[in-house]
């Protein structure tokens, strides 16, 4: 008999399989949902499909007469706005240190421990002094993704450059490379499809601070509506929301992994 | 005067020696092939040559000066494995050497200096055969193919010795004949000295004009490391003529 480990499913098979828990989860979702409206038919608790559809739909259409604004379309502008700039920082942050810590065995000395430090705070427990340090703007939320993802971003990145072969950096010197040309030209290139990759790793704990902080202190963005009208216990908006925010990680992990695949060639070993 | 010149050489880490009493002199245009058993110093030897190591007690003189402790471009080397940037295409690879010397801060030429420094990368692919794979990955290329292409980036520079660590260590022996046959070729052409480490017995003697095999002269069974390694053998070639073998002179005490 084949062994289970070597039950291999085709690519449509994998696609069929892989559907089935999907379908199950949205099926179960809605017959609870089909049984509590039976009982209830005020019931918010688990709203039902079409609720859901026509309270997206008011949130993505309708213009707010508060703020004159579509809800939905500035809660993901101010939303992706801050966790653009948190990402851009933090990878600016650890492309500059990373390579300094990777290529250096002095900077290592010096700052390795510093970022090992940082790296250990809960990012959570500085927020309130990101608060209390720069206001309750913009600049503390995007100063807490950054803070939260930069430390393991420069530690991945130092790593993969510290790891790469010492033959690559002894030819380079033979070859009349100095430092700086070592840095740029031979571990900087390397670094990048590893700065892809960690970025992408860092995208869960980056929305996770955008959401945090959002809630805590804000008004206006995805975390800051699913925590006000959380107020009405209003899920028909809850749960259409954090489908849209499931919905933008995959988008940017799709992104972040064409990136990958298009502008460095050489590290996926593919014919051109 | 010789090109590469050791005068009891010993190196040791701590209580440790790797190498002791090397003195030997290397000239230019010699093929030096470096054989011994594993743990023997062959590598030692050769990072010495690089200036990856420094010698704790004796000098290495290049060109009768005492050589710095760090790689510089007047030594060529090729290892077994990764000896070439896998993010550069090949002729990017042999590119490298040359906008290293000609561009210290940015690292790339332009306009007029970049084409002259590409005819003369092509020039150098095209002496390793590697004229038709200019534009692909390292990674898209053979075994074989590498050590060609870090021959070649090596070579563009011009190197006063090149060192070979175990080059062809990695090959089908097929296309290791094929690489003798290059090495030789380049060795001629160029004019080059080369110090290569090898495995292979029958290598060191098919490419070499002079064999030196390291291992120890004493071994203390309880203490193995506190003695070295040194040319035990030195023999060298008299080309079309035979080997004229002839073990060295016995070293005077240090």
């Amino acid at each position: 008999m084949t062994r289970l480990i070597n039950l291999r499913p085709s690519r449509r098979g994998r696609v069929i399989a892989g559907a089935v828990p999907i379908l199950l989860l949205a099926l179960t979702y809605a017959i609870a949902a089909a049984l509590r409206h039976a009982d209830n038919p005020a019931d918010k608790v688990l709203p039902t499909v079409g609720a859901m559809a026509s309270a997206a739909w008011r949130m993505a259409s309708q213009v707010d007469p508060v703020t004159g604004q579509i809800t939905l379309l500035a809660d993901t502008i101010a939303s992706l706005s801050r966790l653009g700039a948190g990402l851009a920082l933090a990878t600016v942050t650890a492309l500059t240190l990373g390579l300094l810590l990777g290529v250096m065995p002095l900077a290592r000395a010096i700052l390795g421990p510093v970022i090992t430090v940082i790296a250990v705070i809960p990012p959570i427990a500085v927020l309130p002094i990101l608060f209390i340090a720069l206001g309750l703007g913009e600049a503390a939320k995007i100063a807490l993704i950054a803070i939260g993802i930069a430390p393991y971003m420069t530690r991945d990145l130092a790593a993969h450059v510290a790891g790469l072969p010492s033959e690559q950096f002894i030819k380079a010197q033979t070859l009349g490379a100095n430092s700086w040309v070592v840095a740029i030209r031979v571990a900087l290139p390397q670094m990048m499809p590893r700065l892809i990759e960690t970025l992408r790793f860092s995208m869960g704990p980056a929305w996770v601070f955008l959401i945090a902080a959002e809630a805590i202190a804000s008004d206006v963005g995805l975390g800051y509506r699913i925590f006000l009208v959380r107020r009405y216990l209003a899920m028909d908006i809850i749960l259409p929301y954090v489908a849209w925010i499931s919905l933008l990680a995959i988008a940017s992990d799709a992104l972040l992994q064409w990136i990958a695949r298009a502008g460095f060639p050489w590290a996926h070993g593919e014919k051109r | 005067m010789s090109l590469l010149e050791f005068s009891n050489v010993w190196v040791e880490y701590g209580a440790k020696v790797v190498l002791e009493r090397v003195s030997l002199a290397i000239e230019e245009g010699a093929f030096i092939s470096v054989v011994g058993p594993s743990g023997a110093g062959k590598s030692t030897f050769l990072r010495l040559i690089l200036g990856q190591e420094a010698p704790s007690r004796g000098r290495v003189l290049l060109d009768g000066v005492p050589m710095a402790a760090e790689c510089g471009p007047d030594r060529g080397v090729v290892f077994q494995r990764y000896s070439v940037f896998p993010h550069l295409t090949v002729i990017g690879n042999v590119l490298f050497g040359l906008e290293c010397a000609a561009a210290p801060v940015l690292g790339r030429l332009f306009g007029a200096r970049r084409r002259a420094a590409l005819a003369e990368a092509g020039a150098m692919l095209d002496a390793v055969g590697l004229g038709h794979a200019r534009d692909q990955y390292p990674a898209q290329l053979s075994g074989g193919m590498q050590q060609r292409l870090a021959l070649a980036q090596a070579l563009v520079k011009h190197p006063r010795v090149l060192l070979l660590d175990e080059p062809f260590g990695a090959l089908d022996p097929g296309i290791r004949v094929d690489m003798h046959d290059l090495v030789t070729q380049l060795w001629r052409d160029h004019g080059l000295t080369v110090v290569m480490v090898t495995h292979d017995i029958a290598e060191a003697f098919k490419l070499g004009t002079r064999v030196l095999a390291f291992d120890k002269r004493r071994h203390d069974p309880h203490a193995p490391h506190r003695y070295g390694a040194t040319a035990t053998y030195d023999v060298p070639l008299l080309r079309k003529t035979g080997t004229v073998p002839a073990p060295l002179a016995p070293t005077p005490p240090a």
